[in-house]
């Protein structure tokens, strides 16, 4: 570890922990197969092509890793939803459509260590029977496909992919499928319908959980770029041993990736749950910028629920509960659940007093409304209504009844739509709103209740540069 | 009224569908992204070539390629140009950075809506689009000129940018 | 079987469905009404629409080593779960429990019904759905009454020229995707698809493309909204004012049962009704929009017969004794009847009584085949062959004898003939107008002007299918009911009835007063139809013979219900 030096500037934080980030921005790290191989590449491969998949899936089970793409869900558990019985083809799809507005980790590791991301691959996907694979990689990042491609192009030469593995009598086929700028793709049913060449309309769930009914209607696995680099390292250290970082239920280490008002914005990979909010901001980013004071905290992708900065939680410290202030959540998937909001994927977005909330909610109002797929009733209808409403708002062209409508266009929303897509939208709102009501109400006016709207008008009066 | 594809643009597409054993039809993004690099944008045409290619309704060609913003119908300018708007980006200046451009190249932003995603200056030169999160927060604001990401992109240096292409 | 059944609470009651069977049907079976837009029985389900959310419960699961108490009745304690789930897709299994009348069923619907009117034109006074749309009908049962939406409504196509028979309406479209589906997966013609996404998201077909299949009507029936609309139908008539009629399609021989809507003795549409041993829940275009014939100008509505100047009307009681005493004078060989299998059973069977009355023994039906669409369309495009061979006791497939009869005619071996419910003339036929001029007499009784009955010395002006009342059998062996829709025009009569006056002016004696009787009368005489009545025929029919014959439709449905793809 000691030779692994990285580009001026771009050293890790004394209280990272590098794993799968161990070669971003690493000085004289190339994404080729040839360098990959000096660091000890494809080992666990080897190792794991000798295996029982079942003791694979053991490992990481015991490793107790948790999908890094935003639900949190354990992976191993995920790996043995595919029923015993099935006879069908297993298909293995990881999900590279980073596209939960604040993150940006997985690109790097696209870019820069391809090969982790295919070794990660190869060993799920002996694992779980898969012997057909898919990268579906976002549409915005064309260099990412044209790496992958070129490193599977050299995997498969060298023999770590392709026919008999390693010596060995498995056989996997991996592709990368370019998606074309949809957000809903990061559902994985959403994107298994992209895969099969349709609109990316998520599945309802039942019957169609990949697991059981997948791509083709056959078994698939679908496991975020980072969760499945995860699986190489777990093969290396042993699920045990790989449990022992980050904290219980919350193990491992991931991604942090910060950006907005601070003065530093970056990615930090760390022990989960071993560090907190306040040392994220202050120690990783630098703090925020002269003579601002936080306002808010997005801290797990811009769906996540918004955090106050002068907001008190109580969590559960051993036996005991306990108040802590915004600072002091650590950034685990269970604590930041405790404080009602979430790990999601990573993304942390911190916003200042600078920032005007309805700006903030409206913004995001905006993303929700483009990228809904239109499938189901609530989330088509409801999200592009929270925008216009937002939108208003902003304009100062709302009244205060606005905002309870506001509200409760996202409570009809939430929990009833086909995908997540609709807790994604209505989140937001429903947090921005409950924490910030008063902020909200103030760029209304009250002589505007009931008053028809012109929305073109509106929307040429409106600020919405902030 | 039919798509004259070179022959090794077909034989590229040929190739891209044997990775997709199990359905043609998933082939349908390739294929498209394939013709949309070689023409600059999806035609009506280029629908039916694509449905014909794969064994497909033409319909089922054309509500995959309104869906997804990364496809366009319309041709855009030499040099195409995504600005990112989400958060990150707008407290970082994209709303500025889209708008510099636009002054820069002579463009209504205006112009630019649902159903016009992106605006062409007039010599034809570039095309300039507002687009949701390029995830690249951190380094913030960022836009994609053709394939190229570029990163802390701060409203005044639109001009350097655009020089970087002319 | 028993342990197939599983107990299932619906607003606190219990009750037994096969496991497997979906939420929804469960609650239609126990007479609670589930509103949805999207689901369809006999399509696949996406569960888009989001109206049919209920709350759901079922029992906690227990602690290790705890047991759940059981109520006195066996069953456990039920857990509701905060998030709705839909009824549609979701299938009931043991002790589960459903509530539609719960607070959060309430508000979930109250909330799909708001947002799916936010952007919807509500131009009801124009709209040809009115008074049968899902969207007005659940809006009174599950809306607010207000509308909070104050923005500008998205703007999409109105009046889209989809195809030659449907015309679409996008700003009224609620996105269920029930049409995408049909012609995807019932008409194998997926030429409609949703383009743009989220709220902008539009029903399109592709530049160049048409739905214009020969099921393309179907989807008007299931569009639950005024989206899709029939070109024939049109803004001829409010709904509220049709009169409803239940009957069978007599385009073919599958025998598609119908609804048939009138007003004021004029049908507007024809649409199918549900039968699942014939026709599932569709029919073609041709058969649906064959109707206006009924209204034609070239209907007879007088009897006539011909004198040296041409025809001119005359009494039923002058033409019927015309035709009785014209052939009577004839020996029976030298007659031939050329009747229709288009014709009830009733009607045919007082041919086979007239033609036992003259003695004839050339009679037979005019045969009339195409092709088989692989759908509902039978190659028998008689609707009532198999009738015709059992009443009129045809010893060989109908239509054999017809050229021999041709051939008699033109060797003046036969010198009369009467021709009831077809133009000879007609492609099917075969007749030369220079043939039918050999003949020393020549009657018909038809619905419409046509070239035989400008040959013919008496014309009996008789009924359309959708005015007289009887039975057929269709291709694969079902007996089923015809009703009359509108008023025979002028004086016009329904078959049976001229054909009855005809056999008592021959034999002088009483006959049947109504075409029930007709019924009992064939039930006596041909054991296929031995213990039946007219009126005990359910209206979905029933199997008179069995003919091992399938319809390619069903079949696929049944394979997709056997995989769970459907209902059914």
């Amino acid at each position: 570890m000691s030779n692994v030096t990285y580009i001026s500037g771009k050293e890790p934080h004394s209280r990272e922990h590098r794993l799968i980030f161990r070669n971003i921005d690493r000085k004289g790290y190339d994404p080729g197969l040839k360098c990959y191989l000096k660091d000890g590449g494809y080992e666990q491969l080897k190792k794991a092509v000798t295996m029982e998949p079942k003791a694979i899936t053991d490992e990481v089970k015991a490793a107790g890793l948790r999908g890094r793409g935003g639900a949190g869900f354990p992976t191993g558990l995920k790996w043995t939803f595919i029923p015993p019985t099935n006879t069908k083809p297993v298909y293995l799809i990881c999900n590279a459509d980073e596209s939960e507005p604040g993150t940006f980790k997985d690109r790097y590791i696209m870019h820069q260590d391809p090969h982790q991301l295919l070794e990660g691959m190869a060993i799920a996907c002996y694992a779980v029977g898969a012997k057909l694979a898919y990268i579906y990689v976002r549409e915005e990042f064309p260099h990412a496909a044209r790496i992958l491609e070129e490193a599977i192009a050299e995997a498969k030469k060298a023999g770590f992919l392709g026919k008999g593995i390693c010596g060995s009598t498995f056989d996997l086929e991996l592709y990368v499928h370019r998606g074309a700028g949809a957000y809903i793709c990061g559902e994985e049913t959403g994107l298994i319908e992209s895969l099969e060449g349709k609109r990316p309309y998520p599945r309802i769930k039942p019957p169609f959980f990949p697991a059981v009914l997948g791509l083709y209607m056959s078994p698939t696995i679908v496991n975020n770029v980072e969760s499945l680099c995860h699986v190489k390292h777990i093969l290396a250290m042993g699920g045990a041993e790989y449990a022992k970082l980050g904290t219980p239920n919350n193990t491992g280490t991931r991604i942090l990736c910060v950006s907005g008002d601070v003065q530093k914005p970056g990615y930090f990979e760390v022990q989960v749950g071993k560090v907190t909010l306040g040392e994220v901001i202050q120690d990783f980013c630098g703090g925020l910028k002269p003579g601002r004071k936080l306002q808010a905290v997005i801290p797990g992708g811009s769906s996540a629920k918004v955090l106050r900065a002068d907001e008190r939680f109580k969590l559960k410290r051993g036996d005991e509960m306990v108040e802590i202030g915004l600072e002091d959540i650590p950034m685990d998937f269970d604590s930041l659940a405790a404080c009602g909001s979430m790990a999601g994927s990573g993304g942390v977005i911190i916003i200042d007093d600078s920032r005007k909330i309805s700006w903030v909610l409206n913004n995001i109002n905006s993303f929700y409304a483009h990228e809904s797929c239109g499938q189901c009733t609530p989330c088509r209808e409801g999200s592009l209504w929270m925008k216009k409403i937002s939108d208003r708002i902003v304009a100062g062209k709302a009244s205060p009844d606005d905002v309870a409508t506001l509200e409760s266009v996202a409570n009809n929303i939430e929990g009833k739509t086909i995908c997540a897509f609709g807790e994604a939208c209505s989140w937001p709102t429903q947090s921005f709103i409950r924490k910030f009501r008063a902020e909200l109400v103030a760029d209304t006016r009250e002589e505007l209740a009931g008053v028809p709207v012109n929305h073109e008008t509106t929307l040429a009066a409106a600020n919405l540069k902030n | 009224m039919s798509l004259s594809v070179p022959a090794d643009i077909e034989k590229e597409i040929d190739e891209r569908i044997t990775h997709y054993p199990v359905s043609r039809r998933s082939a349908v993004l390739p294929v498209l992204h394939i013709l949309q690099r070689h023409f600059r944008f999806l035609s009506e045409d280029a629908v039916s070539w694509t449905a014909a290619k794969l064994g497909l309704e033409p319909i089922q060609v054309l509500e995959v390629v309104t869906f997804y913003p990364g496809f366009r119908q319309e041709a855009p300018g030499k040099v195409h140009i995504r600005v990112c708007r989400t958060l990150s980006c707008a407290m970082a200046g994209s709303y500025e950075l889209l708008d510099n451009l636009c002054q820069a190249v002579g463009i209504d932003a205006s112009h630019m809506g649902h159903h016009h995603p992106f605006a062409v200056s007039e010599d034809g030169r570039f095309s300039i689009e507002f687009v949701e999160c390029l995830a690249s927060c951190g380094s913030a604001p960022v836009c994609l000129v053709e394939d190229e990401l570029h990163e802390r992109v701060s409203p005044e240096t639109a001009p350097d940018l655009l020089a970087r292409y002319s | 079987m028993a342990d197939d059944l599983v107990n299932v609470q619906i607003d606190g009651t219990w009750h037994q469905f096969p496991k497997g069977t979906r939420m929804i049907e469960a609650c239609r079976q126990a007479g609670v009404e589930v509103p949805h837009y999207c689901y369809h029985p006999k399509l696949s389900s996406p569960g888009n629409c989001r109206m049919c959310l209920v709350e759901m419960g079922m029992p906690p699961r227990p602690k290790p080593g705890e047991e759940l108490a059981r109520d006195e009745d066996g069953r456990l304690p039920i857990q509701w779960m905060p998030r709705p789930v839909i009824a549609c897709a979701n299938t009931v299994s043991e002790n589960l429990g459903i509530r539609t009348e719960s607070a959060l069923t309430k508000s979930c619907r109250e909330g799909v019904m708001e947002l799916l009117l936010i952007n919807h034109p509500l131009d009801c006074p124009i709209c040809d759905q009115a008074g049968e749309c899902r969207l007005q009908e659940f809006s009174v049962e599950h809306g607010t009454g207000g509308s909070r939406f104050r923005e500008d409504k998205v703007k999409k196509p109105k009046n889209v020229d989809i195809g030659p028979r449907v015309r679409l309406d996008d700003e009224r479209c609620i996105m269920c995707s029930r049409c995408i589906r049909f012609t995807a997966e019932v008409a194998d013609d997926p030429v409609l698809g949703f383009t743009e996404r989220g709220s902008h998201t539009t029903l399109a077909v592709h530049p160049g493309r048409r739905l214009e299949n020969n099921y393309s009507l179907n989807t008007v029936d299931i569009c639950p909204v005024g989206a899709l609309t029939s070109t024939d139908f049109r803004f001829q008539m409010r709904v509220w004012f049709l009169k409803e009629t239940e009957s069978i399609c007599t385009g073919c021989g599958r025998g598609c049962n119908t609804e048939v809507s009138s007003r004021e003795g004029s049908i507007l549409r024809q649409t199918p009704r549900e039968n699942n041993e014939v026709n599932s829940t569709w029919m073609c275009d041709q058969g649906r929009l064959d109707f206006h014939y009924v209204n034609s100008e070239a209907r007879l509505t007088q009897p006539l017969l011909k004198g040296s100047e041409g025809h001119r009307a005359v009494s039923w009681e002058i033409a019927v004794k015309t035709l009785a005493d014209k052939l009577a004078g004839f020996e029976s060989s030298k007659i031939a009847i050329i009747a229709s299998a288009r014709l009830t059973n009733e009607d045919l069977y007082l041919v086979r009584r007239l033609a036992q009355q003259l003695g004839v023994k050339e009679l037979d039906v005019i045969a009339r085949f195409g092709e088989d669409d692989g759908y509902l369309v039978a190659a028998d495009r008689n609707p009532n062959s198999r009738g015709a061979v059992l009443v009129l006791g045809l010893d060989s497939d109908p239509g054999s004898r017809i050229s021999g009869i041709r051939r008699d005619i033109e060797s003046g071996k036969i010198a009369a003939l009467l021709a009831i419910g077809e133009d000879l003339t007609s492609p099917e036929g075969g007749f030369s107008p220079a043939l039918l001029s050999q003949l020393e007499f020549l009657g018909q009784i038809h619905h419409t002007a046509n070239a035989t009955a400008d040959a013919a010395v008496v014309v009996l002006p008789g009924a359309t299918s959708f005015e007289k009342s009887g039975s057929m059998v269709n291709v694969t062996g079902r007996l089923q009911r015809l009703a009359p829709v509108v008023p025979l025009p002028g004086e016009a009569r329904e078959d049976w009835l001229i054909l009855r006056d005809l056999l008592q002016a021959l034999d002088g004696g009483n006959g049947a007063g109504s075409s029930d009787e007709v019924f009992t009368l064939l039930a006596h005489e041909v054991s296929a139809f031995e213990g039946r009545t007219l009126a005990s025929i359910s209206p979905l029919g029933e199997v008179l013979i069995e003919t091992g014959e399938t319809v390619p439709l069903l079949e696929r449905e049944k394979g997709r219900i056997a995989k769970g793809e459907i209902v059914g």
